[in-house]
């Protein structure tokens, strides 16, 4: 479930004397949020990727694992808590936003949340993901919800403006109303091997987040080698990232299971290395339920159950809910579903 | 539990594959098979049955016949008389029925792999997804092999009645490996299964008569033991191939020293599976998982000795409990689940006897705190580290969930902990540089060598080992020629017996002085040597004459050779072209000695035929100077992005009793192959004029040839045959002689398994370009290593 307030999540700005909060445990030891660690370059030129072996790690994954009957319902649901509902087209606007909250709010319809016997956990999505231009619709609209609002940033999605205008564009967000900032990153210093200016375009974008949570998105589709990907996690995670996450959703490929498999592993070294916890998003292609069941089975592989949480885990999608639906009518009826019979988006 | 519960705990939940299918096919044939022959159930004829069992709840699943000789010989006589119409039939007709087969398998793809899964114990996912789909291309892969048998085989002919044997870890996987190969070559089957897990084959036999396959041509019978044994010894049975431990290869081996039978065997291993400290560990991690828990570890390659390199042991190890932790045990049937049930009782005792014993002589034994099943035949995934080679661990193959960890400094050090090992099956090795992986898979004593994988199979790559894990390949090119003989060689008579001529009164004319006593050695490292036993063996002429001494060499002075054989083992890495111009100037010196050398053989075979020999020998040297950087290897097609090289390598040391008819033109004819292709050899010459060897060697002398590449020991052949075929580091023996000698070769061979090459007591005609040259001695020179190196960034 979604955290209900906006100070779930530890920021830079929030460190004190206090002993760290656990956010997450991996192998039974907890974790605090990520605080950042000065750049270690080692670390970044040792990361190792071997295409073939994780692709073929990414293709059985998901035939090793399945859930069926009432754990698929409930895996599904819980893909639906996990998810950041997105609209970013040239074509949004405010009236587009207001209809994406509603959805938000009520993800399923009532007679399936009481067939499923779920009313108890009012279930919404995890965040609505929109452009700056419209942060203050979506925090208006989803006042009391619990639902956070996320805004894309710092020239998003190719991330070239002028470094001043990008972080300027992330305090407007922040201040706009944003609980979370989705940043991208500059693809061109990986390309170079420049981590240095990566690491500290970074970390300028986390300072300025201030309190909000912040994404870093990688552009893995950009990146091409998955060797790239895992460099470009291990450095986002060292300068500050609450959350790395694949893709703009404009990129020709979007989130792939390999790559899911690079990102994830790179937060479960960092984990270990640091004791810190790196939430994931994998956004863009992921339309289907099943697709959802294979990402969380992925995640609760590499990560464990842990992970398995809004406050670590989102999905940036914006058709997959509409799968999910049908899927959980089924589930509740034993019928097959049609897309018109649940309320748009 | 509600779905909110469910929400709150993010369990997997029970996932079970139904078997409804499968036991309603159980129940069709009343729980109770007979045998399959001539394409009937047939009953058996004492009337005897055994049980089989699901591993996973020891409930019986049906029972089946007992094969007794009785049964057997029906069996063959079935499959013999089945064998003219199938030959007659042609290539593509036979492609047809393949086809089909491959079809029908795919068309009952899940109850075969649900079948599967409750005889054997292992997970759905792995029947479903793996052995199931690989039947299905084995057979489409040799459907292709039958249409194009003509074209790509000419001068071959099937070998007749086959008899497989095939083990209980990948029951109709194995079966399609032995029958596809056989059928799309020609030949007609009799297959014993497993006797633990007959119920596949016994689904396959319907599959045959649903293709309308003609009855005799797949037969199969159940038994244990003693019915493989009354296969193997049938004589109706022209070849045998099996699959299964080492010891029941050995005594194959020693039951069919004294046929003609051919013999293929795909035998025990203790493969390594190589990190290197520049390796993606994660990937590794996960190599090991499909590596030594495919399957529970009841797999003959499976990658069970872990070399890590020492700076990234202790990550890996963390990385690899963790992993180990994640892993589900529990009913094979789950979709969800990653290691199910140790087939049988005997094999779990098994198990944990030598992890016992391991952790007795100081292994560390480490198993995940996943509970196992209540009841059935379960063992935990378990990492043994603190491992030295000298542990039982090490060195014998377990065949269970369990992997023997240890560290290594250096490349070189990785290598030859790898091979510290009687077997030589499989290796992974995992390095993200090129260099240091194929630099590693190139040294490395194994038949298939995966890079920065592990556990890839294919129809098109062929599959087998080196060493005490047995000869002979299945899949590709390399596997059809398990399933053929030259033409010429089936039709050849046999032998006539060889005579030594008589003593009869000296001849040597006395004209002068006399001509300088001549003193012919053995030749061993390069060096002239005296005998071991300070005796000598009288050499006489055609008409008996005495001609002189030769030294009669004995079991040390092969202990000797072979040592020498062994040290000059660099002739193998030398460049092909290196070889070849050694080769060369060979024949060049004995070309300048031709007409001497012809005038003393000639006492022995007459002038016609010592001219031939010396002119024969001559072109022999030169068609393997010619083949040394010719005889190359293949690139294969799986359906895999990887490139799968199959290299042709040396053997190592092969002794080589030539024949005792054609002194010179016989050992020529054997021994160029050999070194051309990089063996070392310990060669025994004609019995009847062992004094050619003290013109060879001078040749060789003459012709910057490394010491020790061949060495020649002269002697009787039937004693020096003895210590060559039961010497462990000789890894290979030919030997062209009578039955008698060749069956002293092949029994005596079973000791360390090394590969026999002989005329099977048939009388060959070396003066004859196509017997007596060319590929088939290639292809018994060499050994195919098939190394798979994916690829992509």
């Amino acid at each position: 479930m979604p955290a209900k307030e906006n100070s779930g999540t530890g920021t830079l700005a929030k460190q004190d004397a206090h002993a760290p909060e656990t956010i997450a445990t991996l192998e039974g030891q907890p974790l605090g949020p990520n605080r950042g660690m000065p750049l270690n370059l080692d670390w970044v030129r040792a990361v190792r990727v071997n295409t073939s072996a994780v692709e073929r790690r990414a293709q059985t994954l998901i035939t090793r694992r399945t859930v069926k009957k009432d754990w698929q319902a409930a895996w599904l649901l819980r893909a639906i808590s996990c998810m950041d509902l997105t609209t970013l087209s040239g074509d949004d606007t405010e009236e587009r936003v207001r209809r994406l909250c509603a959805k938000a709010r009520r993800p399923l319809r009532q007679d399936l949340v009481e067939r499923l016997g779920i009313a108890e956990m009012n279930l919404t999505v995890a965040a609505v993901c929109v452009y700056h231009t419209f942060v203050e619709t979506a925090v208006r609209a989803l006042e009391g919800s619990g639902i956070h609002v996320a805004a894309v940033s710092a020239g998003f999605p190719a991330g070239l403006s002028p470094l001043a205008e990008r972080v300027a564009e992330i305090r407007r967000s922040v201040e706009a109303g944003a609980h979370e900032i989705d940043i991208v990153i500059t693809r061109a210093h990986v390309f170079n091997g420049n981590w240095q200016a990566l690491y500290d375009e970074i970390a300028a974008f986390k300072q300025a987040c201030g309190v909000a949570h912040m994404k870093a998105i990688l552009g893995t589709g950009d990146l091409l080698t998955l060797r790239n990907v895992g460099r470009a996690s291990v450095v986002a995670m060292m300068a500050g990232a609450d959350f790395i996450k694949t893709s703009t959703g404009k990129e020709p490929t979007n989130a792939t299971l390999p790559v899911g498999l690079v990102m994830t592993r790179a937060i479960r070294h960092y984990a270990q290395e640091t004791g810190m916890a790196v939430g994931f998003k994998p956004a863009g292609g992921i339309r289907t339920a099943k697709q959802s069941l294979d990402w969380l089975a992925l995640i609760k592989e590499e990560l464990g159950p842990s992970w398995l949480r809004a406050e670590m885990f989102r999905f940036g999608a914006s058709g997959m809910l509409g799968d999910i639906e049908r899927q959980l009518e089924h589930h509740a009826t034993g019928r097959y579903s049609a897309d018109f019979r649940h309320p748009l988006a | 539990m509600s779905i909110v519960e469910k929400f709150a705990s993010m369990d997997y939940g029970p996932a079970p594959e139904d078997s409804k299918d499968a036991r309603a096919w159980l129940d069709q044939h009343g729980r109770r098979f007979g045998h399959f022959i001539a394409g009937k159930q047939h009953k058996p004829a004492a009337e005897e049955y055994f049980d089989t069992n699901d591993p996973a709840t020891g409930e019986k699943l049906a029972s089946v016949a007992q094969g007794s000789p009785v049964d057997v010989h029906a069996a063959v006589n079935a499959a013999g008389a089945a064998l003219p119409k199938w030959q007659k039939l042609g290539p593509h007709a036979r492609a047809r029925y393949l086809y089909a087969l491959a079809r029908l398998v795919q068309k009952h793809a899940r109850r075969l792999a649900v079948l599967e899964t409750l005889d054997n114990g292992k997970p759905i996912r792995e029947s479903r997804d793996i052995d199931i789909p690989l039947v299905a291309r084995h057979f489409y892969h040799h459907a292709g092999w039958a249409q194009l048998l003509e074209q790509e085989f000419p001068g071959f002919a099937p070998c007749g009645v086959v008899g497989q044997i095939i083990p209980w870890n990948f029951p109709l996987l194995m079966l399609a490996w032995k029958i596809a190969p056989a059928l799309a070559a020609g030949n007609t089957v009799v297959l014993k299964p497993a006797e633990f897990t007959p119920l596949t084959a016994l689904a396959f036999a319907e599959l045959c008569s649903e293709a309308g396959l003609p009855a005799g041509v797949v037969n199969i019978v159940t038994g244990d033991g003693s019915t493989g044994e009354a296969l193997v010894k049938h004589p109706g049975v022209h070849k045998i191939a099996f699959t299964g431990s080492t010891e029941v290869g050995r005594a194959i081996r020693k039951a069919t020293a004294e046929s003609r039978k051919k013999l293929s065997l795909e035998l025990g291993g203790k493969s390594p599976f190589i990190v290197f400290e520049d390796a993606d560990l994660d990937s590794a991690v996960e190599g090991l998982v499909d590596g030594i828990w495919l399957n529970q570890g009841q797999v003959c390659c499976a990658g069970s000795r872990l070399l890590m390199q020492e700076s990234i042991a202790e990550p890996l190890l963390a990385k690899l409990r963790a992993r180990m932790a994640t892993l589900r045990i529990g009913s094979p049937l789950d979709k969800a689940v990653d290691i199910g049930a140790i087939v049988a009782p005997v094999q779990l005792d098994r198990i944990q006897r030598l992890v016992a014993q391991g952790v007795a002589e100081g292994a560390a034994c480490w198993q995940p705190p996943t509970p196992l099943p209540a009841k059935g035949l379960f063992y935990p995934p378990t990492l043994l580290t603190g491992v030295h080679p000298t542990s039982i661990v090490a060195q014998q193959e377990i065949f269970g969930p369990v992997l023997a960890a240890m560290t290594f400094r250096t490349p070189a050090e990785a290598v030859e902990l790898a091979n510290n090992s009687v077997y030589g099956l499989a290796a992974s090795v995992w390095s993200e540089s090129v260099n240091v992986a194929l630099h590693v898979a190139a040294q490395l004593k194994a038949g298939v060598v995966w890079v920065n994988s592990t556990n890839l199979f294919d129809a098109a790559c062929g599959f087998g080992g080196y060493r005490e894990s047995g000869y002979g390949r299945e899949g590709g090119r390399e596997g059809m020629l398990e399933y053929l003989e030259p033409v010429w060689f089936q039709k050849a008579p046999a032998r006539p017996k060889a005579k030594l001529p008589k003593a009869a009164a000296s001849g040597i004319e006395k004209t002068g002085a006399p001509a300088i006593d001549r003193t012919v050695k053995l030749y061993i490292g390069g060096k002239q040597a005296r005998p071991d036993s300070g005796y000598s063996m009288e050499v006489r002429d055609a008409r008996g004459i005495r001609l002189g001494e030769a030294p009669l060499g004995n079991r040390k002075d092969i202990r000797n050779a072979v040592e020498a054989a062994r040290k000059a083992g660099s002739w193998g890495k030398a460049t092909a072209h290196n070889r070849a111009q050694v080769l060369y100037y060979i024949a060049e010196n004995f070309s300048a000695r031709a007409a001497e050398i012809a005038a003393r053989l000639a006492a022995i075979t007459g002038k016609k035929q010592a001219e031939a020999e010396v002119r024969l020998g001559i072109e022999r040297i030169f068609s393997y100077a010619a083949w040394a950087d010719k005889f190359d290897g293949a690139v294969h097609n799986p359906p895999f992005r990887n490139i799968s090289i199959a290299m042709n390598e040396p053997i190592g040391t092969v002794g080589i009793v030539c024949p005792a008819e054609a002194p010179l033109l016989g050992f020529l004819s054997l021994v160029m192959p050999a070194i051309a292709c990089g063996n070392t050899v310990v060669a025994v010459p004609s019995e009847a004029y062992p004094l050619i060897a003290g013109d060879l060697y001078q040749v060789f002398d003459t012709s910057d040839f490394p010491g020790g590449v061949v060495n020649i020991v002269i002697g009787h052949a039937g004693e020096l045959i003895k210590t060559l075929a039961e010497h462990a580091d000789v890894d290979a023996l030919w030997c062209f002689g009578d039955d008698a000698l060749c069956a002293t070769a092949k029994s005596l061979s079973a000791s360390n398994l090394k590969q026999v090459f002989t005329n099977q007591g048939r009388a060959i005609d070396l003066f004859h370009v196509e017997q007596g040259e060319g590929r088939w001695y290639l292809q018994h020179a060499t050994q195919v290593k098939n190394i798979w190196v994916p690829y992509g960034e």
